[in-house]
């Protein structure tokens, strides 16, 4: 009787649920006409095709009346958590999607709730390790690549785009009822009344949060106060700082430079050597308004005086400019010098922090118009005065 | 929101109660909590929560509230 011996195949590291004899022993009561297969059968190979990959997140497809739908796994993987580290970073966010159209998970059938999410994979990835061992179908909207708030905002998480993928699913052949369940921040961008015209299908406003969703299916698809508030605490202001510095960088670049050509003016017109000994001053000045207005500010957000952004921002900005003042002390030389960077500091800081409004949940477009309006003009003579100070300071 | 608040009176939000039905939608899609239902209709309870995302005039099927959302 023969042993197959393990034999390795070629074939990626994925296996399918296909029948494998590798390690297999054919035993003596056998037959010895017995036919084996010599290598993993691959049922997901059914599904390569020339110039396309398979997603690491889809575990297999299953046939429905419309065709063959991807399923796809409720963990994370590695490859997820770097790239969400990547993006969150700011590093590709533009870029990190995932194809839109209908996916299931779990086991689903024609009763099974549709669940609508944006294409930003970020989305996707969130919404999927939120439905461990739940079955149900995800239509994924064409936003671009945008989270499903800030594309609805944008238009793009639309009626028009819901009512095109439902039709595009043939989502009549997939579920018998007409629920679908969109998350509730899509509301700013979908009409409840326009989709039931346009699709037949009603739509039903999810829980803002993916973790309540779990909860919100097993209550009868209702939501209650807290499901339905957007929150704002500490750990989800300090997650969107590294994209809010990643913002500064290249404006910061541009200010750099200009900042150390303006330090080269002084008696004897202009010196290189000052510019860079008084620049890499500003340079400090600099990186002191960028912690407190990117960093700070949105740390200590509700604990920070006033309600613009801008005059919250100047606290901190003050604080670290006087820090900064303390240890640079022995390398200026003058009352104006100081206060010119010490100014400095703090409208980086309200000019940062002001920004900060736009990735706030609870600040309002008018309010922001508002706030930029009172505001900006004071930056803006602040940083001349701050700027004239400096230069006649090197005199 | 609750506890921490942004500027006051500036909001763009208009409601009209006289057109409200009391479906509700505006109270459910709404991040903010600022409507609540009452006695069959749609009241705006904290005014100045709002942050113009337009949720509640994409929604209501009486076209009873509008507003003027920015950029988002």
């Amino acid at each position: 009787m023969s042993k197959l011996s393990d034999r390795e195949c070629g074939c990626s590291e994925k296996s399918g649920s296909g029948l494998s004899t590798r390690g297999v022993s054919i035993m003596q009561s056998m037959d010895e006409n017995v036919k084996v297969a010599h290598e993993t059968t691959d049922s997901m190979a059914y599904y390569e095709k020339p110039g396309y990959k398979l997603c690491s997140y889809v575990k297999d497809f299953i046939e429905t009346e419309t065709g063959p739908v991807p399923r796809i796994g409720a963990r994370l993987r590695k490859d997820d958590f770097f790239s969400t580290f990547y993006v969150r970073c700011g590093i590709g966010r533009y870029s990190y999607t995932v194809a839109p159209g209908l996916y299931c998970i779990g086991n689903p059938d024609k009763d099974s709730e549709v669940l609508v999410t944006a294409n930003f994979k970020l989305s996707f990835d969130h919404l999927r390790k939120n439905l461990k061992g739940i079955n149900a179908w995800i239509l994924v909207l064409d936003t671009k690549g945008i989270n499903v708030w800030c594309a609805a905002g944008k238009g793009t998480f639309s009626t028009r785009e819901l009512v095109k993928r439902i039709k595009e699913a043939s989502l009549e052949k997939i579920v018998d009822h007409k629920r679908i369940i969109v998350p509730q921040l899509g509301a700013t961008g979908v009409s409840s009344g326009r989709t039931k015209k346009e699709s037949g299908f009603r739509v039903v406003y999810g829980p803002v949060r993916a973790e309540d969703l779990s909860a919100f299916l097993e209550n009868g698809k209702k939501a209650d106060k807290r499901m339905r508030s957007v929150t704002f605490n500490f750990w989800e202001r300090m997650i969107l700082i590294p994209v809010e510095i990643q913002i500064s960088l290249k404006p910061a670049l541009i200010t750099a430079i200009i900042l150390f050509i303006i330090s080269g003016f002084g008696p004897g017109f202009f010196s290189f050597s000052q510019a860079f000994s008084r620049g890499m001053i500003c340079l400090a000045a600099l990186v002191a308004g960028i912690i407190s207005g990117a960093v700070i500010s949105p740390a200590l957000l509700p604990f920070l005086p006033f309600r613009e952004f801008a005059a919250k921002g100047i606290i901190p900005g003050s604080v670290l400019g006087l820090g900064m003042i303390a240890v640079e002390s022995s390398s200026i030389f003058s009352i104006p010098g100081y206060i010119a960077l010490f100014l400095f500091t703090v409208t980086v800081s309200s000019f940062l922090s002001m920004n900060f409004t736009g990735t706030t949940p609870f600040t309002s477009p008018s309010g922001v118009e508002k706030e930029m309006k009172r505001f900006i003009p004071m930056q803006l003579a602040i940083i001349l005065l701050s700027t004239g100070l400096w230069i006649y300071s090197a005199f | 929101m609750r506890d921490i608040r942004y500027l006051d009176d500036v909001t763009s939000l208009r409601f009209n109660q006289e057109l409200c039905i009391g479906c509700g939608l505006c109270i459910a899609v709404c991040p903010q909590s600022v409507f609540e239902l009452e006695d069959g209709k749609s009241h705006i309870v904290d005014k100045n929560a709002c942050m113009e995302c337009g949720a509640c005039v994409n929604n209501c099927p009486t076209h009873a509230v509008e507003v003027h959302p920015g950029v988002g």
